[in-house]
This record gives structure tokens, sequence and C-alpha cells, in this order.
């Protein structure tokens, strides 16, 4: 059967290419920038990471492509967020992986959210109030704490999936940990102008971070979770933006601008875009400029006219 | 209650930290001059903040624990130890969360669905389908000239008027560590139940190793493997209807290896029975070796972060032995005939994806476009006339999506059939199945718009001008509508 020989020489010269160069570092796939860039100042050299997405693209809507299932296959360790917000494509790659170490319940599958306390769980689930997650809110790395806490165990999982530095892994925690502590100090100056601050939310995303600020939510541009504005729900929240005025209308990096500019004009808001995750701002670069550069965004917007 | 409540914020303060926030020294002031004629707007405020206070408060014990934790696993030789499982253990029951200690944290929304009989019930979900029909010419007549099928081939457009299409419940789960199992069963608008899919899966192979067994639909081609909801338009490809039954569904096994590579390259081979079309057993008492066997490639990347591909080579090869076919000369009467061979079905198949920044939410396109070439060897019969004989027939399609706005997309497909040279060791076949002589080129447009209010609901608006049978041109419309309920199923590419 000639094609079956075809197909096997196709097997052997692929293999002969790949299968020998093996990797010293720990292959790390993150989910989204956030917990790329947090696993690098963990992992520092130990580790080879890369994110499954980008700073400007929704992370509930992604695609199961071809190259993604490549990178899910030649990981070690999968880093997520997990409370269902890659629900809509993670599975579809780890089916067709092949890989038995990322699989859920196992060590190299790491989701973020199960170590920190969620906040808006929904105490109803229908789908009438939109694209609720069960689990809920996954946008939970908009709190440095939470990134703190996920630290914690991040570095727990590192030193269990690549036991042969564990040492490393604590000592680059530790060192990590400690210019985590001084920036929050830092970052709670700069934070105090914006307690009590009324916004507005594009999407219901920063739940988190308005609890770490002290920001008040008076409305939210998605008439509900995940979907689009509509006209007629703009016009209500303008209405409530008038009875109840907020200081700026907050949208992530990813999202489409028009909305809140729409309320910007009409209303007297400032739109404000925070870059929501690593990548989102020229300014956010790693985790620790993720934090600076939201704050300066927030205040800024304070403090413009 | 008052002193609890200092104390608590004394705690948080000791230890240090960004809860500074929500420990600020007028929140103690306002504590301790509380009277008895305060405001009720001022107690639910108070409230508020003895809430936030202690759900920060527990927040950062949880994190002091787990770095005691982590401490604790540093001074611990044996954690160095990669061999050792006894020190591996309690680090693993630190980090992975099972059922359990989730349940402590949720709240009991989540906690409940989790306890109790149906705790460990599959994820459920349903597709809800139906659609308007309207048709030039009388879809019991339908015949894709050139092209011998079996008599229950799903082909052409199906009832007119109103009708529901088929609702699929589809039910999945992990059977245990290295297993997981699905099932789609279709409800058909006649009342009747088919399974569609029913296989399990491994899990737990690794090396880029997955296995099959069961029921489900063949990985070879592009659009084969896809369920109908996840279909551009409300029919399959005239190419999936003349030369795979529509889509080609077996009960076997399936292996499939993925290579090390930061290309996506994919093998997969499949043994399976051989009992849709192409392949058949007509005598109904099956075959103890495979009836079909199949062998596919696929590769796929990414170009920069807009663009992604995939494209793929297959080759399908089916048994059939009196296999019952028929087809329609262009007085449309039907001409039916018995096959006794092979099929063998080759397949290249690509897509090409394009989002900006790959962010598909606004707007984004897709390409895609197979090609398919089936020939057949073995010997044909009719009315008692029986003739050895070799075809080649092909078929293609080319479609595009555009969306345009976000929930708005507007697709064009064309398509077009060869059925090809029969070589016919005959005269005496009936013209039909000799179709060569016509040397007649089915062929099909359609065009379709459609609306998604949410990830989980669909109208769509089809048009098509279908000349699938020689000298008739009928102009169809469609108004489907596809709705998917319970658990949220992730697609594949």
């Amino acid at each position: 059967m000639s094609t079956l020989n075809i197909f096997v020489a196709g097997l052997s010269l692929v293999c002969a290419t790949a299968c020998g160069s093996a990797q010293a570092a720990l292959k790390v796939l993150a989910c989204e920038p956030e917990w790329a860039a947090l696993t690098q100042e963990l992992g520092g050299d130990l580790v080879d990471v890369s994110s499954a997405t980008t700073a400007l693209q929704d992370p509930h809507q992604i695609q199961a492509k071809p190259s993604l299932i490549a990178r899910v296959r030649n990981a070690n360790l999968i880093v997520c967020t997990g409370a269902e917000l890659e629900i809509g494509w993670l599975p579809a790659l780890l089916q067709q992986a092949g890989n038995s170490k990322v699989q859920v319940g196992q060590p190299g599958n790491f989701a973020a959210a199960d170590f920190v306390r969620k906040l808006d769980v929904p105490t109803q689930l229908d789908r009438s109030q939109g694209d609720v997650h069960a689990a809920g809110n996954p946008h939970i790395q908009t709190d440095p704490r939470n990134i703190a806490a996920v630290a914690v165990a991040l570095t727990a999982r590192l030193r269990l999936v690549d036991a042969g530095h564990a040492a490393q892994y604590s000592e680059r925690y530790a060192q990590f940990d400690k210019r985590w502590q001084q920036s929050m100090a830092r970052w709670a100056v700069l934070a105090a102008p914006l307690k009590g601050t009324s916004v507005v939310s594009q999407h219901n995303g920063f739940v988190y971070l308005y609890e770490w600020l002290g920001l008040k939510e008076v409305a939210v541009l998605e008439p509900k979770p995940g979907v689009e504005p509509t006209a007629s729900h703009l016009q209500q929240v303008l209405a409530t933006v008038k009875a109840t005025p907020a200081r700026m209308v907050i949208y992530a990096a990813y999202q489409d601008p028009r909305p809140s500019d729409w309320l910007s004009k009409n209303a007297n808001v400032i739109a404000v875009k925070v870059p929501f995750t690593v990548g989102g701002s020229d300014g956010a670069k790693d985790i620790f400029s993720l934090f600076d550069d939201t704050l300066a965004r927030l205040n800024a917007g304070l403090v413009s006219k | 209650m008052r002193q609890k409540f200092i104390s608590l914020i004394g705690f948080t303060i000791a230890t240090g930290a960004p809860l500074c926030t929500f420990a600020e020294p007028s929140a103690v002031s306002s504590a301790a001059s509380v009277s008895p004629a305060i405001a009720p707007a001022e107690i639910s405020a108070l409230k508020q903040e003895i809430q936030a206070i202690r759900t920060a408060y527990e927040a950062r014990l949880q994190a002091l624990e787990l770095r005691l934790k982590i401490a604790e696993m540093a001074v611990l030789p044996a954690a160095n130890n990669a061999a050792s499982a006894s020190a591996a253990a309690p680090i693993a029951a630190l980090s992975i969360p099972s059922a359990s200690a989730a349940n402590t944290t949720d709240t009991a929304a989540s906690g409940a669905s989790r306890s109790g009989a149906n705790a460990f019930n599959p994820a459920i979900s349903l597709i809800l389908s139906g659609v308007y029909t309207n048709t030039a010419k009388d879809p019991a007549a339908y015949a894709i000239t050139g092209f011998s099928l079996p008599t229950s081939a799903e082909i052409g457009p199906g009832k007119r008027g109103f009708s529901l299409a088929e609702t699929e419940l589809g039910l999945n789960a992990s059977i245990d560590p290295w297993l997981r199992g699905a099932t789609t069963i279709s409800l058909h608008p006649d009342n009747a139940v088919s399974v569609e899919e029913a296989f399990v899966q491994s899990t737990a192979l690794g090396n880029g190793f997955t296995a099959k067994a069961g029921r489900f639909f063949s990985g070879v081609g592009y659009l084969n493997d896809h369920h109908s909801h996840t279909w551009d338009f409300v029919d399959n490809p005239l190419a999936y209807q003349a030369l795979l039954g529509t889509q080609y569904g077996d009960d076997g096994v399936q292996l499939r290896w993925l290579a090390p590579t930061e290309l996506f390259l994919e093998f997969g081979a499949e043994l399976g029975s051989g009992r849709g079309f192409p392949g058949g057993d007509g005598g109904g008492s099956g075959r103890n070796g495979a009836g079909m066997r199949a062998l596919y490639t696929h590769a796929g990347g990414d170009v920069g972060d807009s663009h992604s591909w995939r494209a793929g080579v297959s080759i399908l090869n089916a048994k059939s032995s009196e296999q019952s076919l028929t087809t329609a000369d262009s007085q449309g009467n039907h001409i039916d005939s018995v096959f006794n061979g092979n099929t063998r079905v080759w397949m290249s198949d690509f897509v090409w994806k394009w989002a900006p920044n790959g962010n598909a939410t606004r707007t984004n396109f897709k390409l895609q476009g197979e090609y398919l070439r089936s020939t057949k060897d073995g010997n044909t019969s009719y009315g008692g006339l029986s003739r050895q004989q070799q075809a080649t027939q092909s078929g293609w399609y080319l479609q595009s999506i555009v969306q345009f706005a976000p929930g708005w997309r507007f697709g064009l497909r064309t398509e077009q059939l060869n059925a090809g040279k029969f070589d016919v060791d005959s005269t005496a076949l009936p013209f039909a199945l000799s179709s060569a002589a016509t040397n007649y080129r089915p062929r099909k447009d359609s065009v379709m718009l459609d609306f998604s209010a949410s990830e989980f609901s669909r109208f769509r608006l089809q048009f098509a001008r279908d000349r699938a049978r020689e000298g008739v041109i009928d102009n169809q419309l469609f108004l489907q509508y596809q709705m998917s309920l319970g658990a949220h199923g992730a697609h594949n590419y």
C-alpha cells in the first residue's frame, strides 16, 4: 500500500527533525498575556513562556486555531485564568493536542481563578442574563492582590512540574514578592485619589479593579455581559449618568472604543482606555508596569477636563 | 461586636499591607461613634464596609496561608527531590484544587450544583433548529445528474414550507482519568432518533496521540467533522452530498498524532465498518475486516496575529457490497442499480481566516475550499445486466464568509461537480448511468446573511440557485434558526 508508505515516511521525517531537539527550559503556554508575564517573572530563564492570546483579543472569543493546538501539544504547563473564561476554545485545544500533561486535573493545568476569591458569582444561572460565568467574574487580573495570591500558587505549581529547579523557583518567588509588596505600597498611594470615584464600564470586566481602588460603577454600556451595546441601552445609560454623574467611562484595550467615545461625547464623562492586560498599551510592558500604567491612565482621567 | 470589628482592623493593619485602603482611621472612628439614633442608610453603609474588610481580610489570610505552605515546602529537603512521591503529594494537594476544596471558597450557587446525586452528570447541550424552505421545483424529484446515491441519502433542499430541522442532544464528560466520552443524539423531524456520534476518546496517551473508538464523523477533509449547527450555510456543499453522502460518519477506530513542531502537523488514520455511503453493505451481514480505511494529514499555522490557515489532504477507501443506488435521468425517471466494489475518495482542503489583530469579535473573514475526487472500481448491475465499471467523479466548492458588524455575517458559495467518465464495459446501461455522453456539470451558487444576537442564537437567510439537475434551474430560499442551549460547547477551528 503505497499511500501508507508515504504516510509512514512523512511521520519519520517529521520526527527526525523535531523529536530530537529536547528543550531544557520548561515550556509554558499562558492563555492570557498577564499570566505569561507573571510566569516570566517567577520562572526567569528556567521557563520558555508564550501567550496564546494578545491584549488586543477578546479572551472570551478565541478561535481554537491550529497554531494553538500545536502549542498546547508542546507545553509542559498551561497557565490559564479558568472560571470559564476560556470555555469556548481551551477544551477544543486540549481534546486535540494529545498532551496528557496539561489536561484538566493534571499538574500541568493551572487555573489562576482557583486561587482567588471571586466576585460577581451569579445567584441565578440563566443565559437570559447574558454570558454569565457560573464560577464568578473571571477578569481577576485587574487587582494586584489577586496577582499576589496567584503568584504563590503558581510558584508551588512550577516547583511541582519542574521539581529539579524547585529551590530556584522559591528564591525567585521571594524576590518577586518583595518587589510586589513594594509596588503595592506605591500603588496604594497612587490609588488614594481615585477612591469613591463614580465610573461607567463598557463590559463588566473591572469588578476586581473597582474593589481594589474603591471605584463605584454606576452603569455598564453592555446591556448584558457579552452583548454589544445597543442604541436604546446607551440612551438608558445616558439618562443614568445624567441622574448619577460619573467621572469616567472605562474600556479595555481589546474593546471597540466607539460606545465609550459616544458616552464621552454626550455626557460630561472622560473615556479612559485601560490596558486590561500586559501589552494593552505601550506602557503596560510587564506585570508591574501593567498596574503603573492603569493607575496613570485613571489618574489622568480624574484630573483631565 | 464592636470590639471584634476593631480587633479585625487591628489585625489587617498588623499584617501590613495593601488592605490599608480599607482600614483607614476614618472607618474606625465612624464605627466607634455609633449612636442609637443612627440612620438606616448609614447602617447599611457600615455593613458594606465590614463586608469589604472581611472579604479583603479573608483573601489576605488565604494568601498568607499559601505563602506559609510554600515556606514549609522550601524547608522540606525532600521537596527538592523530583522522584519523591511522598513529597509531591502535599504540594499537589495545595496546587490542584479538588472539587471539594473549591466548594469551600465558592458560594452556594456553584457549590450546590456540585453536590448531590447529579454532581457527575455529563455536560448537556441541546441544539434547536428549524427552517422555512421555498423552492421553485418539487424537492421530491431532486437528483444530482450523473451521480448515483443510496435512496436514503439526504440530498437537496429537504421539505418545502415550515419544518423542524434536526434537534441535536449532546452529552459529554470525562469517564475516568484516561478517557472521555461524548455522544450526539439526533432527533429527526419525523420523530425518528439516530445516534449521530457516540465515542470514547483517550486523554492520557500523551506524546501527541489521541485515540477514538465508537461512532464518529471521520476527520477527512475540513467540513466533514463539523456538526451541522456550525456550518456556514443551511446545507452541505454538493460535493459532500454527491461523493460522501453529505457527511461521512462511521463505526470504528481512529488514531491521530500531532507532530511536536511549531507548525500544526496532524496525521490521522481510521478503520471503520464502511456502513455509510460511499461504502455500504446491502447484504446486512457485515464483514469481519474493515469496510473503510482513511488516512489524512493536516497542516496549519498563523501568519502574524491576524491570519491563520489550515490545509490538508485525505484519502478514504470504502467497500461496497450489494449497495443499492439510485439516480434520475433528465426526465425525472428513477434508475436503480446495485454496486459491488471499492470507492476511493481523495480530498484536499484549505481554510484561511483573517481577523484584525486576531480579534474576531467585530469583523472577520474566512475563505474556504475543498476538492473531492472519487474513483469507483467494481461491478454495477442494472436490470439483470452486470458490468465491470471504473468511474472517476469529482467536485469542488469555494466559499467566503465576512462578518461586517458584530453579529452580522454575509457569505457566498459557489460549487460544481463533474460526473466524469463512466468507463462502462457496455452500452446496455441506461443513459443516466453513463452520463459522460451529456457532459453535464451540476452546479450551484448560494448567498447567505445571518445574524447572531449572542453566541447562542443565529438566524439565517439563504438563497441558492441550484442547477444539480440537467435542464432544471431551482431557486431555493431558506429561512433558518439555530439555537444552542445548555453547556457552552467549544468549537473547532
